[in-house]
């Protein structure tokens, strides 16, 4: 990294000018698949967060130890310990959401934020930096999960978090739930919007 | 038409760079060169170039023109049917063509309404002029979709197609699919219920309060719609007044179905429109005919029931449902087929082909051709692709042969 960036930045950048998601574009199979529905959406939004941040600090940790040429065994290792403590703590104490999210809490192992941030991060980082760092693109990776999910919850199935949130009356004028948004490609479509918007705020990001 | 070429001549300095409503200028131009050729074009005699009169809003305007008759049958049908399920006896032909026509008018008015709103501002916040290709989208789309739609869906649908369809990729000439499609595809998986099903394909309210009223739920299933339901050894086709819908009844129009695709005849004449004009590619429509006929044969020499839609005779594959409109006025659209004319035999070919298949073998989806149409745009590129790659390879390998023969 040219210039060093400092604590502040580390934690928020992925937010919007780094996003994992919209600006780095990884991570977008689990977008298209765990949010039709927010509650899902949240709970692999904590998840991640959950996993990337102390598989940052592990792997930030015994760095110098880990020999360059099984690099990758190492980190995969410390995921999947990791990613496995999570998903046996999701069927304990909510077995519902995790019968919801299926596989896609194994998958997390596979999820390309993760391998990318232990690499170009934690691997030459103290521990701190790489624990806000993990948070931070865990932070920017379910923010853009959760506005994808209640957009599609929302106009898909007309409800949040379970709860009715279009009004009966509209019902009964004629309004219909759209049931596209429930289909994966809407999401593709809908994470396409956000990028669109976020390009246009932020000129800077645009390809020429 | 003077007098309306002087007023917009007076009228075109105000929209000039510097007049008041330069805001408006890309509406000016729009309807300026849409009712005369444009102003600004190079003399005949200075230029280098050869100009035809064939622009593309004089295209546009055949292709309307080409489609005016299913229009109108569509508007006599609709009211036809609205008569049978009312009970009726006679059938008053201005009073059902005046039905229909009250029918129909609030969906083109709204297809309209979205479909250029959005093309204006794109054109006028890009600078850009407005393009013409939208004429033909706006009333395709209340064509293909039956005619009861409510109109907000209409509105969304167009709104969707319009934008994720056609501005995203850059506008009129560089979509990759079928605007008119996507707005159909849109409103298929989005609201299954307006868009399939036995309730939908016969208007069945008052517009205006013009009409006879029709019992509540009243339902009639379009003849695909009870082919993929029917359960029995041999197929029954039934109309509104329960008598046996015949080919000629097919190849006429006068069934249930959405607004402008019944009517095989119409769609005839549209073709011929088209084909004399040199506006659709008759290799596209020959093809995708060869295709699906050839593919109806094929599945109907292994008839049986699991699938009923393999029961049902090669020709009426073809009149029934919409595949002949789509083949006519959709698979031909010049921007979203194949380029290359071999590009446009496979094209043709695989349409009639997969529109067959998905119609026969998914008794969830009794019209196919949509769905047809919209993938092979898709695959249009990469058919021109390895047709133009194919070329070049072969002239190489001709240059190689005669470059070795000099040595």
């Amino acid at each position: 990294m040219a210039d060093k960036l400092t604590k502040r930045q580390i934690f928020f950048n992925p937010f919007s000018k780094n996003n994992p998601v919209i600006v780095q574009i990884l991570g977008i199979c689990s977008v298209l698949a765990v949010t039709a529905k927010l509650e899902p959406a949240i709970v692999m939004g904590a998840s991640v967060i959950m996993v990337l941040a102390f598989s940052n600090v592990i792997i930030s940790l015994i760095r110098a130890t880990i020999p360059t040429n099984i690099r990758i065994i190492v980190q995969l290792v410390v995921v999947a310990a990791l990613v496995v403590i999570v998903d046996q703590f999701l069927k304990a104490y909510a077995y519902d959401v995790s019968r919801q999210l299926s596989v896609f809490i194994g998958l997390i192992i596979t999820n390309c934020i993760l391998m990318g941030r232990l690499e170009a991060f934690a691997m030459s980082n103290a521990p701190w930096p790489s624990f806000l760092d993990g948070v931070g693109n865990g932070c920017g990776y379910a923010l853009i999960l959760v506005g994808v999910g209640s957009i599609r919850e929302l106009l898909g199935s007309g409800t949040l978090m379970g709860h009715q949130a279009i009004p009966q009356w509209a019902y009964e004028h004629g309004y219909a739930n759209n049931g596209l948004m429930i289909l994966p490609p809407m999401a593709l479509i809908v994470v396409a919007c956000i990028i669109w918007v976020h390009r246009y705020k932020h000129k800077d990001l645009q390809e020429k | 038409m003077k007098s309306l070429k002087r007023l917009l001549d007076r009228a075109r300095p105000a929209f000039g760079p510097k007049g008041r409503f330069h805001a408006f200028h890309s509406i000016f131009e729009g309807i300026d060169t849409f009712l005369f050729t444009p102003r600004d074009t190079a003399p005949g005699h200075l230029s280098t170039h050869i100009h035809d009169a064939m622009d593309s809003k004089r295209t546009m305007t055949i292709v309307i023109v080409a489609l005016l008759p299913c229009l109108l049958f569509g508007m006599y049908n609709t009211g036809y049917q609205h008569w049978l399920a009312a009970g009726e006896t006679i059938f008053p032909f201005w009073s059902l063509l005046w039905y229909g026509f009250l029918s129909i008018l609030p969906t083109i008015v709204v297809t309209y309404a979205v479909g250029l709103g959005i093309e204006f501002f794109v054109a006028q916040y890009r600078h850009e002029e407005i393009q013409e290709g939208f004429l033909v989208t706006g009333l395709l789309i209340p064509m293909i979709i039956p005619v009861s739609t409510p109109l907000w869906m209409v509105a969304v649908a167009t709104a969707f197609s319009v934008i994720f369809a056609k501005e995203v990729f850059g506008g009129t000439g560089y979509n990759i699919f079928n605007p008119a499609l996507v707005a159909r595809a849109f409103l298929f998986f989005s609201y299954p219920s307006q868009m399939s099903g036995d309730a939908v394909f016969v208007a069945t309210n008052q517009p205006f309060g013009f009409g006879p009223a029709v019992a509540d739920g009243f339902t009639c299933a379009t003849p695909l719609g009870q082919i993929a339901t029917s359960t029995s050894d041999t197929l029954s086709v039934v109309g509104i007044d329960s008598h046996a819908i015949s080919s000629w009844d097919v190849f006429i129009g006068l069934i249930p179905g959405s607004f402008g695709e019944t009517s095989c005849l119409c769609i005839l004449i549209g073709a011929a429109i088209l084909l004399f004009t040199r506006i659709a590619s008759w290799r596209i429509i020959l093809s995708a005919t060869i295709g699906s006929v050839g593919t109806a044969y094929l599945i109907h020499a292994f008839a049986n029931t699991t699938y009923p839609a393999t029961m049902l005779n090669p020709i009426d594959q073809l009149t029934l449902g919409g595949l002949a409109f789509a083949i006519i006025f959709m698979a031909t659209d010049p921007v979203t087929s194949c380029r290359t004319n071999t590009g446009k035999w496979i094209f043709g070919f695989l349409v009639g082909t997969i529109a067959i298949i998905i119609r026969t073998f998914n008794n969830g989806y009794p019209e196919g051709a949509m769905l047809a149409v919209l993938l092979m745009n898709a695959f249009a590129p990469l058919i021109d692709y390895c047709v133009v790659r194919a070329n070049i390879n072969r002239r190489q390998h001709r240059l190689k042969l005669a470059g070795s023969d000099k040595s």
